[in-house]
């Protein structure tokens, strides 16, 4: 994170929001919270490549929320689409035939249905290409408009609308997935810690390259709670430890945030309908542990590696 | 003028450079890959600018390309069989998108059982995208092909993707002397792409390929797409004429082979028509008054150059090189569907399908099916479609499910 920031309090954080209101998103959604803090960062002169998602109904003829540009692809190529924008600008601008203030910065918006799972293909490309793009992930732990399905994001032991005793997987890293490939930024996100947010979508926009800007979103839909606990939510998220703050540039990551002492899970967990089922009627003992265990094991990791 | 022997897919490369396309979104596949192969070494020789990216799928490739023309840069890319079909889903939402970008396929016939040689399965899966389709038969008319493609996909009426359609092997490897169109002369033909008239610029925010909700904004939208396709029509008449003052050579919707007069004509597309073209001149020596018809623009599909080519002749043979399967011809259906009901119309309207995955049609067949329709012609009843397939072929199918019965047999013994 860089040491400059503009955003060094949390009064320094833009006052004046650039999303339009009237959207078509759940109350208390925790995507749109987040597209809309990462948006008074980057700014309009922005295009946004959409894949199929919840995000997909923001943007619904004759209305937009954004005051710059957007184009819907599919639930796949979004990244594709980054591609073809970015390439087709640089030859304009090359050629002289636009001039460089007509620029766009090219964002990629998807859900983790797309992120994690179906764009993955065209977003492994666009990283190898060292494509010049941000991409900007909404993760709410399932395909969120379609009614919750598991996806490639879905936590343990959480229950979805095709899961619904509890998802016996794992969670995909598509934070280690995308440093693999070692791009110019990557970097966990959650609109509920806005400063450290907007110090991470600085860093990213200051940089040159494929940035994936990952952001854990509270879905109130999907997830079964209140829509005005999404915040609180999202603060145990990180309290927990469940949902690492962290960033990956020049090789290294670095965790922007260690909780400690880390509230147990189990706080994380009894405030979502969707993880009901590991406190009634019986209490699971087992799979709350068991989730316990693997966030403590990253954290012991983490403390090895950077402590 | 240059005149070169060119394969199929160098004349698709030559008419991508001759027309000026500067992004090359690509993905490679048999038969197709020699085009792009081609525009690379070209484009890194600096024989010619541009702009070429692999991407990771074909369904990718049309995203990117889509997105590419959308933003105002000229653009050309090519696939063929399997990967056009990855990519369908993109093929029909950026022909929504009302983009210029113009596209070769190179015929094969599509999986399974997985295959390299031409049929047209794959393309006529593109028929009701929004694309306009041209189906060049010889290498000259590919070259020729994508330059009208250019034009027709620019203008402001129609604004929509073409693809041009070439066969697998038969054309794809095959060369023919090509005559180049003179490169100076390409400008009086093709004009610049205006970039204020197309999106994504700072001080022009706009939103593309927003979703509609409700059946009657849908409608609207797939109305206009499906009018600025028909608008298509006359745009291809008018780069057509334009072409031939230009570079001297005449298409027409329709290409046609002594079928004013004929008793009997063949209806068939593509590289194949030629060996129909060659039938007809041989039943012509017998005394058969046979004729060819063969659509060069197949969206918007000329309906009214068909009834005109087809007014009272006795006896039409459809030969499709393609199966919808429980139904059969594609084309066979396509030519009924725009004659039917209008006066003066061929009583005899016979389906036959041959040449799939490259399978060879011979005279003899040519010869069997006119006289089939003919014969019709006196009892005023069509025949059963014809699937074309020898006593030979069906003889060298049983030996090879001969040696696979004794594999079976003996992998069985083998088993412990």
């Amino acid at each position: 994170m860089s040491k400059s920031s503009r955003f060094a309090r949390m009064k320094d954080l833009p006052s004046a929001h650039l999303l339009g209101a009237g959207t078509a998103m759940c109350a208390g959604c925790g995507g749109l919270e987040a597209v809309k803090e990462v948006y008074d960062v980057l700014g309009k002169k922005t295009v946004f490549v959409n894949a199929a998602g919840c995000m997909t109904l923001s943007a619904v003829y004759p209305f937009t929320p954004f005051q710059g540009s957007w184009l819907y692809t599919a639930m796949a190529s979004a990244p594709a689409g980054a591609q073809g924008v970015r390439d087709a600008l640089d030859i304009l601008k090359a050629k002289g035939r636009i001039s460089d203030d007509q620029d766009l910065d090219v964002v990629v918006l998807t859900g983790d249905g797309s992120a994690y799972g179906m764009g993955l293909s065209a977003t492994s490309g666009a990283i190898e290409r060292n494509l010049n793009f941000l991409y900007l992930c909404y993760d709410n732990e399932g395909y969120g408009n379609t009614g919750q399905q598991t996806s490639g994001a879905t936590p343990l032991g959480a229950r979805t609308s095709t899961d619904t005793l509890g998802f016996m997987g794992n969670k995909k890293d598509l934070f280690a997935i995308w440093a693999a490939h070692d791009p110019a930024y990557v970097a966990t996100v959650i609109g509920s810690e806005p400063l450290d947010l907007a110090r991470k979508v600085e860093t990213a926009a200051s940089l040159q390259g494929p940035r994936l800007i990952l952001a854990l979103s509270p879905c109130p839909t999907g997830w079964d709670y209140d829509p005005k606990d999404t915040v609180e939510i999202g603060k145990l998220a990180v309290k927990t430890g469940i949902w690492p703050l962290k960033e990956y540039i020049n090789g290294r990551v670095t965790h922007t945030r260690i909780p400690h002492p880390r509230v147990p899970v189990e706080e994380y967990l009894k405030r979502q309908g969707r993880f009901k089922h590991l406190f009634e009627p019986v209490r699971d003992d087992f799979t709350i542990a068991d989730i316990q265990a693997r966030v403590d094991a990253y954290w012991a990791e983490v403390e090895d590696g950077e402590g | 003028m240059t005149r070169l022997l060119l394969t199929g897919n160098a004349a698709a490369a030559w008419g991508a450079r001759l027309a000026g396309a500067e992004y090359f979104p690509v993905f490679p596949i048999t038969p197709q890959t020699e085009i792009i192969e081609t525009l690379g070494r070209w484009i890194d020789r600096g024989e010619m600018g541009g702009r070429m990216v692999t991407l990771d799928s074909e369904h990718s490739m049309i995203t990117a390309a889509g997105a590419g023309a959308a933003a105002g840069v000229r653009t050309f890319t090519a696939t063929s069989s399997q990967g056009l079909l990855y990519g369908m889903e993109m093929l029909y939402t950026v022909a929504g998108w009302r983009v210029p970008l113009v596209m070769v396929n190179v015929s094969r016939g599509l999986s399974a059982p997985i295959t390299l040689e031409p049929d047209h399965n794959d393309i006529l899966a593109a028929r009701d995208s929004g694309c306009l389709i041209l189906h060049a038969a010889t290498c000259q008319e590919t070259v020729d092909a994508v330059l009208l493609a250019t034009r027709i996909a620019e203008d402001p009426r129609v604004r929509l993707p073409v693809v041009v359609n070439l066969d697998g092997f038969y054309l794809s490897f095959t060369r023919e002397p090509v005559t180049l169109p003179d490169a100076t002369l390409v400008s009086r033909f093709l004009s610049d792409m205006d970039p204020n008239e197309y999106a994504f610029r700072a001080d022009k925010p706009v939103s593309e390929a927003v979703a509609v909700l409700g059946g009657g904004p849908y409608s609207y939208f797939r109305y206009e797409t499906h009018l600025a396709s028909l608008a298509g029509g006359t745009v291809f008449d008018e780069a057509t004429q334009d072409y031939a003052e230009v570079f001297g050579r005449e298409y027409g919707a329709l290409q046609t082979h002594k079928s004013d007069n004929a008793d009997v004509v063949f209806v068939q597309m593509g590289s194949f028509a030629t060996k129909a073209q060659d039938a007809v001149d041989r039943l012509r020596d017998r005394g058969v008054k046979a004729g060819l018809v063969r659509p060069f623009l197949i969206r918007p599909w000329p309906g009214e150059a068909l009834r005109q080519a087809l007014k009272n002749i006795k006896a039409v043979v459809v030969i499709d090189q393609n199966i919808s399967m429980g139904m059969g011809g594609v084309l066979h259906s396509e030519v009924a569907s725009v004659l039917y009901g209008h006066a003066n119309m061929p009583p005899i309207l016979m389906s036959a399908i041959g040449g799939l995955g490259g399978r060879d049609i011979v005279f003899n067949e040519y010869a069997a099916l006119a006289e089939e329709a003919l014969q019709a012609v006196e009892s005023g009843e069509t025949p059963p479609p014809r699937l074309l397939y020898t006593a030979t072929e069906l003889r060298e199918i049983r030996k090879l499910q001969a040696i696979a019965a004794v594999e079976e047999l003996q992998h069985e013994e083998d088993e412990p």
